[in-house]
This record gives structure tokens, C-alpha cells and sequence, in this order.
């Protein structure tokens, strides 16, 4: 295809929509890391497969992006009928193929809402009702491996518009209106850094994509590169026309291989329609993207070590000032935003800044996508106004604990972040409201822990985290993170002192003060603020040597009831370490030298006779 | 790997269209990886001789990133994800379980060469916590005694 121009454009949406009209039905298998991994590519061949060899040329299957509700999947819905269905296996294929699409019959065992009435839709169910789709707006929807379907919806209108319509100045005004805030972490307003940028002198300026998305446990930038990676394009080459570069590079996580895949397609489709290139939609503005790939070092998503790493260096963060929007890659101007920074941008453009402004909180505009994992029911990736509680995102949308336990704590922020306790559930999520419970937005990892999970392990294993990642060029960080991380492990040994707690306050203090870059001044986060609101879980640690959830092996004990106990032998068959002994029918006696402390013989016995303390 | 050095047609065609361009090293060296399954110290030799770079920058940035891998690892490599979500929900205790079963650690291989184990953060599939990856099979909702069935699986392949 020859480069096109607006019109062209305007062209192939109506073309599309017109393939898309004349079809019946319309089958989205969702093509997301999570359901691949469950086969959902065989289910795609097979639905394909069958809707051909049964002759249905109105049937069209295509494979999508994440449509968020992983731990269901793999999901495959049917529109234009709104059936939602879970946990589809690869055989499930000819069944769906027979009965819906053949004979209009929705196969409703495989339907999530199995009582399914007619005329509700899939946004319905309980896990889509609050969401508001905004950076998610195309996955689950579109092919993300076939440009036209973007452009369909309203895909590179917005570069459109930038390059016909607003100058620069304009564009950057509309940022402001929109109040939308950097999604990477830190929170700082797009529009200003686009602004310094702009106004810094280089002859050679630069837009970077932060995809490094290194908190363990988190995985929307993952899923928007791989369910809608134009809009990242999009946004990218209209941050390029707005401070004058011509050149961007995407760093993404190598671990992310289908997003890197899905994006290297896309920059080709990009090209070919001379959407990245000279002259773009026939304009005189010139601008193409490159990735590069991280190589697995946390410290790499922070923005300094980044483009040290873009530059072929290790990645050491240097002090800022200079910030990147006025020295960054090769010592040019830079912009640099997060992967959901920029899935914002088109929206913005093409719905305006107002629009944006009117989700959200005083301070904080618009959505706010989550991974939200750990004990939770409906885990997956959910997006939801700035302002939502908590309470609503964990039992509303996420179903409740899975464990069916109590709800212990939340954390966001990953290793930079802090736990929030039961007390805020109700507190509306937003920049400033979690910083003052002591956590942070974070880049949305939310991670939900129940009675079973303990608070000093936790922060035992985001300091692991911290001081394993730590690239060692300052000393704070690198001597005070082993610090806090030997008293933690004293701690949950049970040869914790009181005074640990606050040598552990005190060396966190001097991180945050001391540290050069955010990894170390952030590091203790997470024992400062589960000392905060679990103070009493360490203490009980310390004193009573005891750990209440179970986790800390070294302060577990197992025993034998003997009135209980009926000599069934179960218990003596499951320990692997050959700790139990006993004559059948008699009582039996762990040896607590031997034992391992792994609990298989808890589980097992069928008479409660086994007790951990 | 002996000792005359015979990379293939295309590992050279990569290096020579990245020769030039500025921040090329780590690229190569993923190039050189995905080839090799770890970063070979005759290639480090002849990347420093090619790219015009001191080997000592080269090692550098290879012992810098998790990623890059000095030791050849298993014909399979099983990598056991131990970020938040996956331990919280007993990655570790897949981790200790593989151990057991292959009688090597994290970074060992095992005698016949077949395995080696590595624990890794986050592979992005969080909702399917917790997750092994194994020759990039994701395999989510592990437990352990499935374990013992997936390396026969693997074993014969
Ligand atoms: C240790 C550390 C890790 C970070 N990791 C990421 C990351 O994985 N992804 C990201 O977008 N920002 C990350 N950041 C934040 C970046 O430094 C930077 O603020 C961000 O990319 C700016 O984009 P934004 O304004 O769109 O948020 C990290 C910061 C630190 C200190
Ligand atoms: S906890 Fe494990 S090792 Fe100890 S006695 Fe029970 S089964 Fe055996
Ligand atoms: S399983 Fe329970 S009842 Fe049976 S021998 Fe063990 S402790 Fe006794
Ligand atoms: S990967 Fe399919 S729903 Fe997330
Ligand atoms: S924490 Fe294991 S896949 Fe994300």
C-alpha cells in the first residue's frame, strides 16, 4: 500500500467497517500471555477451522488482546450476541462452532454468566460493571496484528489532528486540561515535561518509551503493547511533532517477547502506510520508533538508567538535575513516558482535555489501570476512574479473597511501595491519598494478601528484591539495603531484638534522604510501612517468637495431639522427611529435629490431631 | 563450544547492521544469546575485537543485566517465577520442589545437560500465579505434584 493521507485514512475506516458489517457474527479469541498459555491459540485455529469447514463465510474469528479477566481464561466472546465465555478449551471449539454459530444456540455451560439472560451484555457481569475502559479502550475489541482494525477506531485521528490542526502550543494545552499525570510511578504531569522539553534547545531531540515495567507482579504495560500497540505509536510520533524530535525508541522488557513481537509488527504496518516515516500522512514531519531491549535489571525502568541502557552502557542512574526533558538520550532533550502515559494521549486529543478532567479526583484525572493478583478471586488487569475505593476494586471487581480468609492488606507501589491496611479500604485511590496512608500509586501493581500471608516475610521478600536489584552505584542504598534485609531475617528467624525495630526505622530514614536514585529511596517502604500498620505482627515475632500466618518456618512448631490422634498412619506415609513415627493404631510423635516444617502432615490428617504453633 | 570460532551467516549479517549504530552492545549480545543460550567468551573476544570495544565493557555489561547468562544453561531451561504474586502463592516452594526433583539449584544444570533452573521476576502472567516457563511454554496455576510430569514431558523432547 502507497503512503496515506487523511483521506485514505477515513478510506480504509470506512472499508473496515464495512468487512466488519458484513459479518454475521464476530468470534474474539483473546490472544493475551495468560490465555496463550492455556492454549487459546489452538482454540483460535480450531474455531477458524470450523467455521470454514462448516461453511460459514459470515463468521469472521479473530484473535485479540488481554481482555483483562485472565484468571478465567482463556476467554472467547461472540458478538454481536454478547456471550462471554470462561475457561474455553481447545476442544470446546466444535461445540461453539455446532451450536452458536451454526445453529444461534449459545453454548451456556461455557458462559461465564451461566444464567445469562437475553439482551445483557458481557459489561454487565460483575468484574467489567466499574470499569471504565480508557488506555484499554481497544483490547479485547481489535486484531492488535492488523492496523485497519486501529484505524477503524479512530486510530491516528488524533496524529491527524495534531498534524493539521493544533500547533504544538495547542496540543500541550490540551495535556494541561486534561491534568493527566505521568502513569509510571511518579506521577508527574505530562504536559509540563512534553513543555520543557519543547523549550529546550538540541538539534537532535528524542521520545522515549519507558516499557521496562519491572514491578514484579504487574503486567499492564505487557497487555497494552500487546492487546493495542498503535496507540503507543500514535501517541509517541504526536509527542514527536509536539517538542520536535524525530526519532523514539520503545525499551521493553525482553521477557515480554509477544509484546515485542506485536510491536514489531506494528511499526512495520506503521511504515508501510507511512504513518512512521517521511512525511507523515504528507505533512513534512518526519518521525520513525525503534526498540530496544532491557536485559532483566530493575533499575533499568528508572528513566536516568534507562537511556544509560539505550546507550549501550549499564544501567546507573545519574543525578538529576539535569532532567532527561532537557539532557537525556546522547545528552538531547528527551521525553520519556510510561507505556500507559502515552495510551492516553489519543484519546485525549480526539475527546479533548475536558473530558479527560472529568474522571477522576481533584488531583488525579482520568483512569487508572491495576494488575490486581495474590488472594484475590477475580484476578486480572482492570482499569477504573481515579477515585475508586479500594473496597470496590478488591470485592466488587475483584470478587472478594479467594481463600474465602480475611483480607489482610493491600500493596501497590511494588518494591517502591507500602501495604494499606483494612482501615482504608475506603479511601478513594489517587496520587496523594495513597502517598499519605504511606504507599504510592505505583505503575499499578496491586497485590492482595490475606490472613495466611505475613507482613514481615513480605517485606523480607521486597527487600530481597531491593538489595538484588540494586545496581550498587550509591552507598545508601546499596549498605542499607543489606542492613535492613539481615535484621528482617533475624526478625523471622525469632532472634529479633526490640531495638531491630528501630535501627530498621533509622537506616530507612537515611535511604530515603541519602539515596541517589528512587530504587534505594523508596526501598524501605515496605518495612516502614508494614511497621506502621502491622507493628504488632513484628513485635509478636520478636517477643513470642511466634509468626501468625504460618510463613516463617523457623518459628514453626508441629505436634501431635495424642488424644486425638487415631493412629491411622496418614500423616507418617505424607512427611517427606521421615520426622513421624508410631505403632498403628497408637498415638504418633513428630521428632521436631527431623521435621521440615512443610505441613504435608497438617493437611493430611483427617482427624485434626496435628496442631502448628 | 570449540575453540575455532564459526558464528553463523546470521549472527554476522546482525552485527554488521549494527556495527555502527550508537548503544549497539546490548542488542548483540541478546542476538548472541538468543544463538548460544548464553554469552560465549570466545564471542565476547570477537565482539570486542569487531565492535571495537574493550572486552572489559563487554563483561561489564553482561555481569550488569540478570538477563545475560555466562554459564550454557540446560538443553531446557526452566525458569520459576518468584515475583509477588507467584511467591505469595507458593512459587518458592515450586522453586525448592524443582530443586529436589532435579538435584541441582538455581543456576545449576543438571549432570545429563537436559535441565537447568533459574528463578525469574514477573513473566507477566500474573493472573495465572504461580507460573513456570519452560522453552517459553508458560505453564500457570502450578502445583507441585504436576512438576514430576512436565520434566518427563520434557525429558523426551
Ligand atoms: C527503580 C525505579 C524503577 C522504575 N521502573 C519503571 C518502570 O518499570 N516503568 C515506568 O514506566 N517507570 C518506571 N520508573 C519511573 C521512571 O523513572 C519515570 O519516572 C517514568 O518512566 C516517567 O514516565 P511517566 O511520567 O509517564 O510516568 C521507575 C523508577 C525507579 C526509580
Ligand atoms: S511438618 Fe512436614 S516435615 Fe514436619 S512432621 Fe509434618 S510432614 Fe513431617
Ligand atoms: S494422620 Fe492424624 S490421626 Fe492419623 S496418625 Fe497422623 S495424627 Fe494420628
Ligand atoms: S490474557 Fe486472556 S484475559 Fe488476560
Ligand atoms: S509475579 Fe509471577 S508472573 Fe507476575
Amino acid at each position: 500500500m502507497a503512503k496515506a493521507t487523511v483521506a485514505d485514512l477515513q478510506k480504509i475506516a470506512q472499508e473496515q467497517s464495512g468487512v466488519k458489517s458484513a459479518y454475521q457474527k464476530v468470534v474474539l479469541v483473546c490472544g493475551g500471555t495468560g490465555c496463550e498459555s492455556s492454549k487459546s491459540d489452538l482454540i483460535y485455529q480450531n474455531l477458524r477451522q470450523g467455521a470454514q469447514d462448516a461453511g460459514l463465510t459470515n463468521v469472521q474469528v479473530i484473535k485479540t488482546g488481554c481482555f483483562g479477566f485472565c484468571e478465567k481464561g482463556p476467554i472467547v466472546k461472540v458478538q454481536p450476541d454478547e456471550s462471554f465465555y470462561v475457561e474455553v478449551k481447545p476442544e470446546d471449539a466444535a461445540e461453539i462452532v455446532a451450536e452458536h454459530l451454526v445453529k444461534g444456540q449459545e453454548v451456556a455451560r461455557l458462559l461465564y454468566d451461566k444464567n445469562k439472560k437475553p439482551g445483557t451484555k458481557a459489561d454487565d457481569i460483575d468484574f467489567y460493571k466499574k470499569q471504565v475502559r480508557v488506555v484499554l479502550r481497544n483490547c479485547g475489541i481489535i486484531d492488535p496484528e492488523n492496523i485497519h482494525e486501529y484505524i477503524a477506531r479512530d486510530g491516528y485521528q488524533a496524529l491527524a489532528k495534531v498534524l493539521f490542526e493544533l500547533t504544538p502550543e495547542q496540543v500541550i494545552e490540551e495535556l494541561k486540561k486534561s491534568g493527566l499525570r505521568g502513569r509510571g510511578g511518579a506521577g508527574f504531569p505530562t504536559w509540563r515535561k512534553w513543555d520543557f522539553s519543547k523549550a529546550a534547545p538540541g538539534a537532535q531531540k528524542y521520545i522515549v518509551c519507558n516499557a521496562d515495567e519491572g514491578d514484579p507482579g504487574a503486567y499492564m504495560d505487557r497487555s497494552t503493547l500487546e492487546g493495542d500497540p498503535h496507540s503507543v505509536l500514535e501517541a509517541m510520533t504526536i509527542a514527536g511533532r509536539t517538542i520536535g524530535a524525530n526519532r523514539g525508541f520503545i525499551y521493553i522488557r525482553a521477557e515480554y517477547p509477544l509484546a515485542i513481537h506485536r510491536l514489531e509488527i506494528a511499526i512495520k504496518q506503521s511504515r508501510e502506510l507511512g504513518l512512521l516515516g517521511k512525511g507523515i500522512l504528507g505533512s513534512n514531519f518526519d518521525f520513525d520508533i525503534e526498540l530496544r531491549l532491557g536485559a532483566g535489571a530493575f533499575v533499568c525502568g528508572e528513566e536516568t538508567a534507562l537511556l544509560a541502557s539505550i546507550e549501550g552502557s549499564r544501567g546507573m542512574p545519574k543525578p538529576r538535575p539535569p532532567f532527561p526533558a532537557v539532557k537525556g538520550l546522547w545528552g538531547q532533550p528527551t521525553v520519556i513516558n510510561n507505556v500507559e502515559t502515552y495510551a492516553n494521549i489519543a484519546a485525549i486529543i480526539l475527546k479533548g482535555g475536558e473530558w479527560f478532567a472529568g474522571m477522576g479526583t481533584a488531583t488525579s484525572k482520568g483512569t487508572k489501570v491495576f494488575a490486581l493478583t495474590g488472594k484475590v478471586k477475580n484476578s486480572g488487569l482492570i482499569e477504573v476512574p481515579m477515585g475508586t475505593t479500594l473496597r470496590e476494586i478488591i470485592f466488587d471487581i475483584g470478587g472478594g479473597i479467594s481463600s474465602g480468609k480475611k483480607f489482610k492488606a493491600a500493596q501497590s507501589g511494588g518494591p517502591s511501595g507500602g501495604v494499606i491496611a483494612e482501615e482504608f479500604l475506603d479511601t478513594p485511590i489517587d496520587y496523594e491519598n495513597l502517598a499519605k496512608i504511606g504507599s504510592i500509586m505505583g505503575s499499578g501493581g496491586l497485590i492482595v494478601m490475606d490472613e495466611d500471608d505475613c507482613m514481615v516475610d513480605v517485606a523480607k521478600f521486597y527487600l530481597e528484591f531491593t538489595v538484588d536489584e540494586s545496581c550498587g552505584k550509591c552507598s545508601p542504598c546499596r549498605i542499607g539495603g543489606k542492613q535492613i534485609l539481615g535484621l528482617l531475617e533475624k526478625i523471622t528467624k525469632g532472634q529479633g531484638a526490640l531495638e531491630d525495630i528501630e535501627k530498621i526505622k533509622k537506616i530507612g530514614k537515611a535511604m530515603q534522604r541519602a539515596s541517589l536514585c528512587a530504587l534505594g529511596g523508596t526501598a524501605a517502604n515496605p518495612v516502614i510501612s508494614t511497621l506502621k500498620y502491622f507493628e504488632q505482627e513484628y513485635l509478636e515475632h520478636i517477643n513470642a517468637k511466634k509468626c501468625r500466618a504460618g510463613k516463617c518456618k523457623d518459628l514453626l512448631a508441629f505436634s501431635i495431639i495424642a488424644e486425638k490422634c487415631k493412629g491411622c498412619g496418614l500423616c507418617l506415609r505424607k512427611c517427606p522427611a521421615g520426622a513421624i513415627s508410631g505403632e498403628k493404631l497408637k498415638p504418633h510423635v513428630i521428632a521436631e529435629k527431623k521435621c521440615i516444617k512443610c505441613g504435608a502432615c497438617l493437611a493430611s490428617c483427617k482427624f485434626g490431631a496435628i496442631v502448628r504453633k | 563450544m570449540s575453540s575455532e570460532l564459526q558464528l553463523s551467516k546470521d549472527l554476522q549479517d546482525f552485527i554488521k547492521t549494527w556495527k555502527d549504530k550508537p548503544g549497539n552492545l546490548i542488542m548483540i549480545l541478546h542476538r548472541v544469546q538468543q544463538e548460544y543460550k548464553y554469552v560465549p567468551r570466545e564471542v565476547a573476544l570477537y565482539l570486542s575485537k569487531e565492535l571495537n570495544v574493550p572486552l572489559a565493557k563487554i563483561y561489564g555489561v553482561v555481569t550488569f543485566y540478570h538477563f545475560f547468562k555466562l554459564k550454557k544453561p540446560g538443553r531446557h531451561n526452566i525458569q520459576v517465577c518468584i515475583g509477588t504474586a507467584c511467591y505469595l502463592k507458593g512459587g518458592g516452594d515450586l522453586l525448592l520442589e524443582l530443586e529436589n526433583l532435579l538435584g541441582v539449584g538455581v543456576g545449576g544444570v543438571t549432570g545429563d545437560g537436559l535441565f537447568s533452573i533459574e528463578g525469574v521476576r514477573c513473566v507477566g502472567c500474573c493472573g495465572l500465579a504461580p507460573v513456570a516457563v519452560i522453552d517459553g511454554e508458560v505453564f500457570g496455576k502450578l502445583k507441585k505434584d504436576k512438576l514430576p510430569e512436565i520434566i518427563a514431558k520434557f525429558k523426551d523432547k
